[in-house]
Parts: structure tokens; C-alpha cells; sequence
């Protein structure tokens, strides 16, 4: 008894046929341990169409209610228990679930829903040694896994996706998998022909998500105000703490500086220790500082310094005091 | 009355207390005791010895010859064991509404040996508003025998409901000679050193002994000192940017790494971690999670105002400096604070209009508020770096 399966993007529910009699689902990634619990109750119910679902929460579980739910019914038929946040069950009834696991009742399949993490650890520990089926979800980290996650959900609805569309609807959508997949249906209902191509995401999505504080500090570097004031607006419009933003300009401003003050017989190498900067990131700062002299700097990074403190609580619009720097940065390049 | 003695260049303010101690005594035996009161705002700037003088009073207060120096109580009071004074000393950023309520709590008992009960608090400005108004009833209405000693570096560190309950003595700042004269007699230091020192520090005695009496210090002192000379370029700026946060940041490892370990591992001894017997179990008990966390809220806002503390004192090396600066400009006969330096101060007193001095000295002051107000301490200290510069001719 006791399997151990790696829950990915492509898995389905038809590969459980018939499900284990305790289950447990770990992992933190919202959407993906939903549809683990999500397909262990509809290969339940594919086995027995008129099993009953019991969805508990776990703060909410009490001792005895597991024997309770578990126990044959005088109707018979069988039945699903469902416990999402597992991690939040009480001491006892962790017991009593590893109790049952040990023996489970032949008409029921008990699913558990645990986050992972140190909370509720106990409950992970014994339902596994008394020989429950492990499920775990695993988080998409890299950017590439995610491109994958919107293949296999396009695959899912029977579609394709190109390679240049996905990467598109992944800088427009941003990186929770939620609004990625509902995004993916989105598109598959909506789009005829059997491939979805760039122009029919580019229909429906456009503009980034997620726009770091450094593309901003770049921009505003190298003086393209439009371009960096519209992605300062994405970026404060997703959530990104104006904070950030000032210290990606601080950064931006203080290598210019760097590179800027160091002794002109530097090169390479030993201009890359003297700065402290890796040299590909050295030749880049060069190309910027094209445009810039020193009181230009200066007169930048006081404004940062400013924007630091509006931002802090000095000011009463962080947005405003975010547009002003970024105007008074590009307005300083052309100082000597 | 040596406790008065300690107080450095006070002489008004220590006879008022004086006064009051005499009056306090003359109440406890039963007389009208006109001239003391019950809650007391020690001001005055950083060094002239607000709890100090608090101190001294305290002793005053509760030695049976109004702070003869050698009795117990005053013993007592001067290491601070005293049961009747407490001692309250934040050592954070702020003091906060719930640690005011504690304070009060204790300050309504009775004087445990039957003088009065003091409650001493330092730094009082630390006192967010929501705990300054905590503290308001309490000192308008202490118990009969209880007295409030506050501190704060001027009376407008504090909310106006408190200062109108409270009297305040004000404390000026000592002069070179009188701080050079205590350091010589009371920590014997060479009289050429002492005087140094005591301008350097410019009337913030503490201040002058560390610098008389450690050899790191005066170096730090000479570093930073050295950095107007040293901007030339905007990247120099920025390296001497970075190397004042940096030393401030060691500055608060130094004091407060060790220091953790031992409250940390206190803590977790206090929520049983290695005890041994029957029915304990190896980890921290309930609560103990919380606890462990508390502490290290509390630690990291000890560690940002040792931080702030350090660099503070540069910042108030550097104002010296450019404030010597203008005095030369200025033709002002006043002793330079940097008189070891006066070469140095001369050339930019030249090289320099008065404007330029006075921009530098405000660009000073802004990045103390800045860092004050929580912006980032590198960003702060580079935007005044740059402000310092002096703008090679082009």
C-alpha cells in the first residue's frame, strides 16, 4: 500500500480509476492541488454516481466527525470526505485520521488537502507511515515550467498553442496559475480553428502583468520617458510596492555613478572588481552612460532620495512622487 | 552633594532641584513642601546630561540627606537597584502604547521604603503619541508619593499635554572648558587630549570621553572627517556613501549580535527548551513560538537605531565641520570645534562662498530627517554625499 505520485500539469483525472481509500495531497499551489482533490472525488463518483461529498475545513473538524461521516450509512452507498487545510486540524483529530488511515472503512475515500510546511507536520508524517497515497503538487518556479503548464492546458481543451503565443499570454497574464488556465479556456472557447496563434492573444490580452522596478530604472536611464512612465503605471496597476521601484532607480542611478567616477585606465576585469559589478552588467551601464555627466546624476539621485521619502509616508501620492523622478531622471540626462 | 557635582556647567538647573529635594523633604515630614511637584521634563541637547541630572534628583529624592552620595539609597539609585526608582531606558525605535500601560501600572504603588516612588524615563520622545497618551492621567494625577522623571532632548519632542503637566528644567550645554576640566579630573586624561576631545564633542560629555578614552573612535571620527575632502567625483560620492552605512551597520552588529544570542536562547530556556523530566517535551512549550518572535521584532528595531545612532554621529561630525567652515568665512571669532583641522577648514572656507557652505550643512540636516522618516540609509546618505560635492570647475 502507499504510492507516491508527482501531480503535474498533465495529469488527468482519468488516470485514477479507482481511488485510494485515503489520499493526501500535498503541495502549496492552489490551483493544482485543487484539481487533485478535484479528480480523486470525480473517480469517486465516476465508481459510484450517488456517493455523497462531505467538503470540511480543517479548523473545522471536530473529534468523532471523521468515525461519524465514515461509518456506513443505513441507506449504504458511499460516501467522500474531503479535508481542505489540513494543516489547521487539532492535535486529536490529526490522531484520529492516522488512526483511520491504518484502517480505513471500505465505503469511504478520505481526501486530504495539506499545504506542506511545518504546520499540521504531524498529520503528514503518520497518514504517510500508515500507508496513505501521496499526492504531491509542485509549484512552477521557472519560467519555462509555466510556458509548459499553458501548452498542457491548451492540450487539455483539445487545442495548440505556439510557442510565441504562449509567451505572449504568459507576460500578459502574469505568473498565477489560476488566471493562467482560466485564461486558457478563455481563449480556447473563443478562438476558432484548431491553433491559437499570437494575433488571437494579442486580441484579447495586451500589455505585461508583471513589470520589474528594473525595466522601469532602464528606461528611465536611458531616457525613454513614454515607455517608462506607461510601464511604471503597469507595474503600480499589478501590485508592485512603489518601494521596490525607488530602490531599482537607486540602483540604476548609483552604477552609472560608479562606472562613471571610476579611474578611466580601469578595463575589464579590474574594472569589473573595482566597481564590484559583473562585467556583462558593466557593459551595459557603459552603453547607458552615453548622455549622462556628473551633475546630471546628482541632480537624479536627489530625486530619489525625495521619492524615497514621499514614499515612506513624506508624501500623500507615492504614484506622483514615483512620475515626477521618473520625469526629472530622464530630464537630467542631458546635464553635462 | 556630590551627584549635583557630576552635573557639568548646570548650576541653575541643580539649584532648582535642589530646592525641590529640600521641599520634597520638608512634604514627607508633614509640611506644606511648596516647590516640588510631581511630574518633572529633564531638556536640554544630546550630552548635558538629561538622566543625569534625573538621576541625581531621583537620589536627591529618596537619600534621607537629599543625595549625600555615600548613603545606600544613593548607592542604590546610582547603579540602579533601587526598588522605589524605575528605570526606563527603550531601546528600540519606539516606545509603544502597551509598554506605556505597564509603566503606569507600576508607578500607581506605593513607595516600597517609604519615600517616594520614582519613575524615571529616558528618551522619553521615543514615546509614540498613542503612548504619551497612555501616560497622560498618570502624571496629572500620580498617587501622592509617586514622582515622574521624563527626558527628551526639548520640550517640543513631546505633545503639548504632556509638557503643560509637567515642569521642565532645562539643561544648556556645558562649556569646552567645563567638559575638559571633568575629563581631566574625573577620568584622568592628559589636559591636551581632554581639551581636544571636549571640542570635538562640543558640549556632549559622553561623547567626549569615548573620544578621549578610545583610540577607534577618534580614528572613525578622522575617516569621516575626512570625506568633504574626498568628493571630488560623483563616484567617490558614492563609495563614501557606502562606506559610512557600511560602518554604521557594523557598527550595530558589533553591539547587538552577541547580545541576541544570550536574550534568544533565555527566551527559549524561559519556554522550556532542554529541560529534562517526566511530562516535558524537547521543544518550546505554547506561546514559545510567539514569544521567539516578539523578541526578534524587538532586536531588529534595536539593531535600526544603533544603526541610525552610528551614523547620526557622523552626520554631527560633518555639520561640525562645515559649521567651522562658515565661522571662518564668516570671520567669526568663535573656537573651531575643529581645531586639529583649522588647515584643512581654512583652504574650503576659501575655495567655498558661505552659500555653499550653509546649502551643505541643510543637506546634512535633510538626510538626518530622511533617515529619521525611514528612507533607505544608503539612498539618504548618497543624495547628502553628492550635496556635499564640490563641482570640479569645468
Amino acid at each position: 500500500m502507499g504510492g507516491c505520485v508527482e501531480f503535474g500539469w498533465a495529469w488527468h483525472a482519468a488516470s485514477m480509476a479507482n481511488p485510494a481509500p485515503v489520499t493526501l495531497v500535498v503541495g502549496d499551489e492552489e490551483l493544482l492541488a485543487d484539481r487533485a482533490v478535484g479528480s480523486i472525488v470525480a473517480a469517486a463518483r465516476a465508481d459510484d454516481p450517488e456517493a455523497e461529498v462531505h467538503d470540511l475545513l480543517g479548523a473545522k473538524v471536530e473529534p468523532g466527525e471523521l468515525t461519524r461521516l465514515s461509518s456506513p450509512s443505513l441507506f449504504g452507498g458511499r460516501s467522500v470526505v474531503v479535508v481542505r487545510s489540513a494543516q489547521d486540524l487539532s492535535k486529536d483529530v490529526i490522531a484520529e485520521m492516522v488512526k483511520y488511515t491504518a484502517h480505513p472503512a471500505d465505503d469511504t475515500v478520505l481526501v486530504l488537502a495539506h499545504p506542506g510546511g511545518v504546520k499540521g507536520k504531524a498529520l503528514v508524517d503518520g497518514v504517510k507511515k500508515a500507508g496513505a497515497e501521496v499526492v504531491t503538487v509542485a509549484k512552477p518556479t521557472k519560467p519555462g515550467e509555466r510556458l509548459d503548464f499553458i501548452k498542457a492546458e491548451v492540450r487539455r481543451e483539445g487545442r495548440t498553442i505556439s510557442p510565441a503565443a504562449a509567451q505572449a499570454l504568459l507576460d500578459a497574464v502574469g505568473s498565477d496559475l489560476r488566471e493562467l488556465a482560466a485564461a486558457c479556456s478563455q481563449l480556447a472557447f473563443d478562438t476558432p480553428g484548431k491553433n491559437i496563434d499570437e494575433a488571437a492573444v494579442a486580441r484579447y490580452h495586451r500589455g505585461r502583468a508583471e513589470v520589474s522596478g528594473f525595466t522601469i530604472a532602464d528606461l528611465a536611464i536611458e531616457g525613454r520617458l513614454g515607455e517608462a512612465l506607461e510601464q511604471l503605471r503597469w507595474a503600480l496597476a499589478t501590485g508592485v510596492a512603489p518601494v521596490l521601484i525607488v530602490s531599482a532607480l537607486a540602483g540604476g542611478l548609483r552604477s552609472l555613478a560608479k562606472i562613471g567616477g571610476a579611474p578611466r585606465n580601469l578595463r575589464g576585469g579590474q574594472l569589473a572588481s573595482h566597481v564590484g559589478m559583473p562585467p556583462w552588467k558593466i557593459d551595459r551601464v557603459k552603453r547607458q552612460l552615453s548622455g549622462w555627466g556628473p551633475e546630471g546624476i546628482s541632480a537624479a539621485m536627489q530625486a530619489v532620495a525625495s521619492a524615497d521619502e514621499q514614499v515612506k509616508g513624506g508624501g500623500t501620492d507615492p504614484a506622483y512622487a514615483l512620475e515626477k523622478t521618473v520625469q526629472v531622471i530622464v530630464a537630467s540626462r542631458t546635464g553635462r | 552633594m556630590s551627584f549635583f557635582g557630576d552635573l557639568v556647567g548646570q548650576d541653575r538647573a541643580v539649584a532648582v532641584l535642589q530646592k525641590a529635594a529640600a521641599a520634597a523633604a520638608e512634604a514627607l515630614a508633614g509640611g506644606r513642601g511648596a516647590g516640588m511637584t510631581h511630574a518633572w521634563l529633564f531638556t536640554g541637547p544630546p550630552g548635558s546630561g538629561r538622566s543625569n541630572a534625573a538621576k541625581a534628583f531621583a537620589a536627591s529624592l529618596l537619600c534621607p540627606d537629599q543625595g549625600c552620595g555615600h548613603c545606600d539609597a544613593c548607592h542604590q539609585v546610582d547603579v540602579g537597584s533601587h526598588p522605589d526608582v524605575t528605570w526606563v531606558r527603550p531601546e528600540g525605535l519606539s516606545y509603544s502604547a502597551r509598554q506605556t500601560r505597564e509603566l503606569v501600572l507600576k508607578g500607581a504603588g506605593a513607595p516600597t521604603l517609604g519615600r517616594w516612588r520614582i519613575m524615571l524615563f529616558e528618551d522619553a520622545d521615543r514615546a509614540t503619541e498613542a503612548a504619551a497618551n497612555a501616560l497622560l492621567k498618570a502624571i496629572e494625577e500620580p498617587p501622592p508619593r509617586t514622582v515622574w522623571l521624563l527626558c527628551a532632548p526639548s520640550p517640543d519632542d513631546m505633545i503639548i499635554t504632556i509638557r503643560s503637566r509637567c515642569r521642565v528644567v532645562t539643561l544648556s550645554t556645558p562649556s569646552t572648558e567645563a567638559v575638559a576640566h571633568v575629563l581631566a579630573t574625573r577620568d584622568g586624561v592628559a589636559p591636551d587630549m581632554a581639551l581636544f576631545a571636549a571640542r570635538a564633542a562640543q558640549g556632549h560629555i559622553g561623547r567626549a570621553r569615548r573620544l578621549a578614552l578610545d583610540e577607534e573612535v577618534r580614528r572613525r571620527r578622522e575617516d569621516v572627517l575626512s570625506i568633504p575632502r574626498s568628493l571630488s567625483g560623483v563616484g567617490d560620492c558614492i563609495t563614501a556613501a557606502e562606506r559610512l552605512v557600511k560602518t554604521s551597520t557594523e557598527d550595530a552588529d558589533a553591539a547587538t549580535t552577541a547580545l541576541n544570542e544570550v536574550e534568544t536562547t533565555e527566551l527559549r530556556k524561559v519556554y522550556g527548551e532542554g529541560s529534562s523530566g517526566k511530562g516535558l517535551n524537547k521543544g518550546l512549550v505554547r506561546g514559545g513560538a510567539g514569544a521567539l518572535k516578539e523578541l526578534e521584532t524587538m532586536q531588529k528595531s534595536r539593531a535600526t537605531r544603533i544603526k541610525r545612532d552610528s551614523l547620526d554621529i557622523a552626520l554631527l561630525d560633518l555639520v561640525a565641520f562645515y559649521r567651522d567652515v562658515l565661522a571662518v568665512q564668516f570671520g567669526a571669532r568663535i573656537e573651531l570645534a575643529n581645531e586639529d583641522r583649522r588647515h584643512e577648514v581654512e583652504a574650503l572656507a576659501r575655495s567655498s562662498t558661505p552659500e555653499d557652505t550653509l546649502r551643505r550643512t541643510s543637506a546634512i540636516m535633510q538626510c538626518r530627517e530622511r533617515l529619521a522618516a525611514n528612507v533607505n540609509p544608503q539612498i539618504a546618505v548618497e543624495a547628502m554625499t553628492l550635496a556635499l560635492r564640490t563641482p570640479t570647475p569645468a
